[in-house]
């Protein structure tokens, strides 16, 4: 009987030597002359226990980790593939508290199941959503998404069942479903993890987004950083169309849907929705004017629903399950779950999906286990580099998107990157100002010029030259860009700049500066 | 290889190939650098009068987008990310040990051609930090010893 061992082919894994793993296992296996069948899985988020490798045993899948390629040996010496103990064992999967202590909706079955095998997908619940959705008129799936209260997981939060109803009353004829998987923001890897393991609940989603609005064709937007999620998707719509669950007639049901690929080329500011736009289109990725909103005209001049990959991926449970046990989840107006994605310097960096209403400390201390170099913690920036910095202080905050914009800070795609002691405010400050300069499309003066006017401004003040003045500039500054930018990246550059300055003023303040005067 | 491409069925293959899609730029411009290594000025006027554009449009897509390169870089290119979740587990002091051990700046390619060094703001690999790109193909958990065995597995330096 041949033992069935899950490594998993997510890129995060792969960069840490899984391939090598992989190779090790196969070679010792065909030496020792036992049968094992190797599964590619996706990742299960728990990246500090990767590359982990799992055993199919009778008392459910035991894991192990993090496995190096020299490892492999001793494994199979210990007697791994009956699940047997080995100072790198986990112990049963489901167990280890990071993963039982969970809400795994969107990524219950990511990590779980092969990626690319169709009746996998299908056995643990896969299309149940669309099912339900074929069923059901383009109104009343609109109506469900209306109700799950579910809001853009990209970082704006806007409602998604709003967009799609203003996307279902334009008239009749070519309509998008646009997803955007242009994941720039540091500290966030949710969409990558969840294209690589887990695509076919994105493709559903899109396609029960195309089926409420009456739109035939459909286009994921991959940043080009991706290359390995890139190809995944690709495989994975492959899969699909052959099974008939995309084409000329999904499922049996005499509608079309279809979905196509495309690469980014590098631009951080493609995250944006109308830039997005603009590169799809073949174009420089310059932000557009709204109105008029995406919904009436976006992509090719055509009503689109633009909407984020995990957004698009929530919705296969909503309709599978219904509004209410989804709105069940989460706090105030945040409703569901939200992916969290823990990074940087601390001990467990991972994926968490939680409801809303957990707290950073709750994220970070009981999740997290603290910061990976064991100093203490001096800031937590939240929501990507145009996210706030908060101090210590602030970690018992709820994680829900109001609670976040009363500190003036936002949850965004909900990466949270941990700094230690070590981290220079001012010069994480600058580097916001730096980035927003880098990254800018340039096509107006508040981000364009403010930017750079930003980088010097927080030069002069690191060196000590008139640091009141240039701090009342500085903050001044930021007001302008915030009121006047036309879109978010210049509009909320000042959200890291100035949590900096409120929250650690010190670093803004240094004494060999004033010895330079 | 640097020579004008514009004459070579390569290219119009590749236009040939991909015209019909819409927004037909990108996919142009990500194969004519995936099969020549850069996209040579020459090639824009070929890929201008095929989709209908002008030379400045096709040289303003070219230039408004980091990934696109009008020179070849070198027979290696390292991506080192530099973003927020790498900066907070030391990836400047990897840049800095870069930089000086190849006397080379972000963007710049070494002396013997081997090595292109550019900075990535972000690659997805934010919980197993400071990470890089190496050829395409991404490494986590870095440090300087990992960073130069990589190097010179794949023969980016001497």
């Amino acid at each position: 009987m041949s033992s069935r061992v899950f490594i998993p082919g997510d890129s995060a894994a792969l960069s840490v030597g899984a391939e090598e793993v992989e190779a090790a296992l196969r070679r010792i296996a065909e030496e020792r002359r036992l049968a094992v069948e190797i599964v590619r899985n996706g990742s299960r988020g728990l990246f500090w226990l990767e590359p982990m490798i799992e055993v199919e045993t009778t008392a459910g899948r035991i894991a192990y980790g993090p496995v190096g390629s020299a490892d492999v040996a001793s494994l199979f010496d210990a007697g791994f593939l009956s699940g047997a103990p080995h100072e790198l064992c986990q112990g049963p999967t489901e167990d280890i508290p990071y993963l039982k202590n969970q809400e795994r909706l969107t990524f219950a079955r990511c990590g779980f199941t092969d990626p690319l095998f169709l009746a996998d997908y299908e056995a643990h619940g896969g299309f149940g959503g669309l099912k339900r959705a074929i069923a059901m008129t383009g109104a009343e799936i609109v109506e469900e998404v209306v109700q799950s209260g579910l809001r853009g997981r990209g970082g704006a939060g806007f409602p998604t069942g709003i967009k799609w109803k203003t996307v279902l009353g334009e008239p009749a004829g070519v309509k998008y479903v646009v997803c955007n998987a242009d994941e720039g923001d540091s500290g966030t890897y949710a969409d990558r993890m969840l294209m690589e393991g887990d695509p076919f609940l994105l493709i559903e989603g899109m396609t029960i987004a195309g089926l409420a609005v009456g739109a035939a064709e459909g286009y994921v937007y991959i940043r080009s950083e991706y290359p390995h999620a890139y190809r995944q998707m690709a495989r994975a719509v492959e899969v699909a169309r052959e099974a008939g669950w995309l084409g000329p007639d999904v499922a049996g049901c005499g509608r079309a849907f279809e979905i196509h690929l495309r690469l980014g080329a590098g631009a951080y500011i493609c995250g944006e929705e109308t830039s997005l736009l603009e590169s799809l289109e073949g174009k420089r990725g310059v932000i557009r004017y709204k109105p008029p909103l995406p919904a009436i005209k976006g992509l090719f001049g055509k009503p689109t629903i633009i909407n984020n990959v995990i957004s698009l991926a929530s919705v296969p449970i909503i309709l599978e399950r219904g509004a209410a046990f989804y709105r069940d989840y989460g706090m105030g107006r945040s409703r569901g779950t939200l992916p969290f994605q823990l990074a940087g310097n601390v001990k467990r960096a991972g994926l968490v999906e939680k409801a809303f209403g957990l707290s950073l400390r709750q994220l970070i201390e009981d999740f997290g286990g603290g910061t990976a170099s064991g100093r203490p913690l001096r800031a937590v920036q939240v929501g990507g580099p145009l996210g706030a910095y908060f101090p210590a202080t602030l970690l018992d905050l709820p994680l829900d998107y109001e609670a976040f914009a009363t500190e003036k800070g936002m949850l965004g795609h909900g990466g949270v990157v941990v700094f230690d002691e070590r981290v220079d405010l001012a010069r994480q400050a600058r580097f916001a100002m730096e980035f927003c300069a880098v990254e800018s499309c340039g096509k107006c003066t508040p981000c364009r010029i403010g930017s750079t006017r930003g980088v010097e401004v927080i030069d002069r003040i690191a060196a000590g030259k008139d640091p009141v003045a240039n701090i009342a500039l500085l903050e001044d500054l930021c007001t302008l860009m915030t009121d006047a930018s036309l879109c978010a990246l210049g509009g909320l550059t000042p959200l890291p700049v100035m949590s900096a300055l409120k929250h650690f003023p010190e670093d803004f303040d240094r004494p060999q500066a004033q010895a330079a005067e | 290889m640097s020579g004008p491409i514009a004459d070579q069925p390569a290219l119009q293959r590749i236009i040939e190939d991909l015209r019909h899609l819409p927004g037909a730029l990108l996919p142009i411009l990500h194969a004519v650098q995936e099969r020549f290594g850069f996209i040579d000025d020459a090639a824009v006027p070929v890929i201008a009068e095929a989709l209908n554009l002008s030379r400045a449009e096709v040289h303003g897509v070219i230039t408004f987008y980091h990934d696109f390169r009008r020179a070849p870089a070198g027979s290696h290119v390292l991506k080192l990310c530099r973003a927020e979740a790498c900066q907070s587990m030391g990836c400047e002091a990897l840049a800095d040990a870069l930089r000086r051990r190849h006397g080379i700046a972000f963007g710049e390619t070494s002396a013997d051609g081997r090595l292109t060094l550019e900075a990535v703001y972000c690659l997805g690999n934010c919980a197993l930090a400071p990470a890089a790109m190496l050829d395409g193909k991404t490494h986590g958990r870095l440090d300087g010893a990992r960073v130069a065995a990589l190097l010179k597995s794949v023969g980016a330096v001497a």
